[in-house]
């Protein structure tokens, strides 16, 4: 064999056994999830409160639904900020503009998410004097915004420019162009980006800590310190009790469940609603 | 015959009324134009000049364009066409760093005075790539329409508009599918179907067949003459054979200037300047 077929099989073998690699990650994570999850899934997981110690039973419904909660509010908040910033960097902003905003986000999106979590407490808990969805929700939504303008982004320069010429030249003002074919044709894309943001905050624990805290019942409202997954998983798996165990293993089975959900819900609905992109 | 003469470099225009020229009787307009639609010069354009950045592209353009003929812009590569057509529709603007000098009028009205939205409902423009949206076939024709806020059928001005650019039958039982199931000729067809949809006075086409085969080619030539009681064209072409087939004005350009403007026939049979000589018969370009 020469050495360049030699090279060939190499790095054919190489990569081929990294990209199995990455795979096989995501599913021993999985089934490991569902190994020790399963057993402690049951209805009463999803519809009970959780109970107190040595009491068999109970569940994480309030966690299930605080988490629910949190994420549509942090939606609320980084998708339509991320993207409309998205839409100003690829649409508007001028050469140095654009470099200095790119950079500040990609900053922001290297913030520690702990300090995200201490910037929410200082902006809403201490003048609300108390833990509350809305101050998850918020710090979980800050931790949105950069992924989502950086995707909004680099999947509106992807659309080519001479369908923004062709928009203009037919009389579109420019908003009605971004707005009529810019954005729908990287809007796969964007939702894309988007599911990725979210699936990235549906597991932060840390700014959730002095934020949402937690709760053993209920949260009514936004303004209550609300349970959620993450936090959960954190409590009960550092717990002495193998009965909790098992529930933080359900309730990891649970989150991730949700977003692979989430995703392949979207995922369908777009590849059904939209058969027009190239 | 107003507005056709030759041009130096950097000279105006000469208006010599070209009595010699054998051209069609609608052509021999007064000189004097009217004010109204149908005058006989659509486009007066003085000193005009265009440059990106520190680079002149233009170097003082003037030129008239008579209603409802097609009006072709022939020359070498990078020698200002495609930036005198731009330049039409404001479409320049869209460069960041382009700067534009000098007098467009448009039915004697200044462009640069004019709402640039409503001036590109008038002035339609097709590209040289065909560039249809990613919607289908009718919400490519649409799209003009749904943005002026059409009122009436839509799927009547959309057929309309597919019939004038000579697509419907190929269409008419897929309006709905994605335009880019069509081929590239198809495309470019839907692409003036579309820019007609709005009804423009006036369209520019930016070398509109280079990426077709010779028959989509003639199709799209025998189109443009079917516009032409409807629409003044401008069409830029490398394409020589296209310029004398299908216009009946020829403005020949190099180095951003304005070497001749004459009607076609004389033009390509007997030209007035060495340099466009030259350039019809190959010798450069």
């Amino acid at each position: 064999m020469t050495r360049r077929s030699v090279t060939n099989v190499v790095m054919l073998t190489l990569t081929g056994a990294c990209a199995l690699l990455t795979v096989s990650v995501m599913f021993y994570i999985l089934g490991y999830l569902a190994w020790h999850g399963a057993s402690a899934l049951s209805w009463n997981f999803f519809t009970k409160l959780p109970a107190p110690v040595n009491v068999p039973g109970g569940g994480m419904a309030n966690a299930i639904v605080g988490s629910a909660k949190l994420l549509l509010l942090a939606c609320c908040i980084g998708v339509p900020v991320g993207i409309l910033a998205g839409i100003y960097l690829s649409e508007f902003a001028g050469h140095t503009i654009a470099s200095v905003l790119r950079f500040t986000v990609d900053l922001l999106n290297g913030v520690p998410s702990i300090v995200i979590g201490i910037f929410a407490y200082t902006v809403i808990v201490l003048p609300m004097h108390t833990f509350s969805t809305l101050a998850g929700g918020f710090a979980l939504g800050i931790m949105m915004i950069p992924i989502s303008v950086r995707s909004t982004e680099e999947y509106l320069r992807a659309v080519p420019s001479s369908l923004r010429e062709a928009s203009l030249a037919l009389g579109a003002a420019r908003w009605a162009t971004i707005t009529r074919v810019v954005v729908p044709a990287a809007f796969r894309g964007i939702l894309t980006g988007v599911m990725l943001a979210l699936a990235r905050v549906a597991g932060e624990t840390a700014p959730l800590i002095f934020t949402a805290f937690g709760n053993n019942s209920w949260s009514h409202g936004w303004s209550q310190p609300t349970a959620s997954l993450p936090f959960m998983i954190y409590t009960y798996a550092v717990s002495p009790y193998d009965d909790w165990h098992r529930q933080a293993w359900a309730a990891g089975l649970v989150l991730v469940t949700l977003v692979l959900l989430v995703n392949i819900v979207t995922r369908l609905a777009l590849a059904r609603k939209m058969p027009l992109s190239r | 015959m107003a507005s056709v003469g030759t041009v130096h470099s950097g000279n105006n225009v000469n208006l010599k009324s070209e009595q010699s020229v054998d051209t069609p009787q609608r052509f021999s307009l007064p000189p004097k134009p009217s004010v109204t639609a149908d005058s006989s010069l659509r486009f007066k354009i003085s000193g005009l000049k265009v440059s990106y950045g520190p680079k002149e592209v233009l170097h003082g353009i003037d030129i008239n364009i008579s209603s409802n003929v097609v009006t072709a812009l022939i020359g070498p590569s990078g020698c200002g066409k495609s930036t005198f057509l731009r330049s039409l529709n404001r479409m320049t603007e869209t460069v960041r760093t382009a700067r534009v000098e000098g007098d467009i009028l448009l039915d004697d009205e200044n462009i640069a005075d004019m709402d640039v939205v409503k001036l590109r409902r008038r002035v339609g423009m097709v590209f040289q790539r065909p560039n249809p949206f990613p919607k289908s076939i009718f919400d490519n024709v649409a799209y003009g329409l749904r943005i002026n806020g059409h009122k009436g059928s839509l799927s009547e001005s959309v057929e309309h508009s597919l019939r004038r650019a000579a697509l419907w039958d190929e269409v008419k039982d897929q309006l709905h599918k994605s335009a880019y199931t069509l081929s590239g000729g198809q495309q470019q067809r839907l692409c003036i179907a579309r820019a007609l949809a709005v009804d423009p006075e006036v369209l520019l086409l930016d070398e509109p067949c280079s990426a077709l085969d010779p028959v989509t080619t003639a199709k799209i030539e025998e189109l443009l003459f079917q516009l032409k009681p409807s629409c003044t064209i401008v069409i830029v072409t490398h394409n020589m054979q296209q310029a004398a087939r299908a216009s009946d004005f020829t403005a020949f350009l190099l180095e951003g200037r304005l070497i001749e403007y004459q009607p076609t026939p004389k033009l390509f049979t007997t030209p007035a300047d060495p340099r466009t000589e030259a350039y019809i018969t190959g010798r450069f370009g």
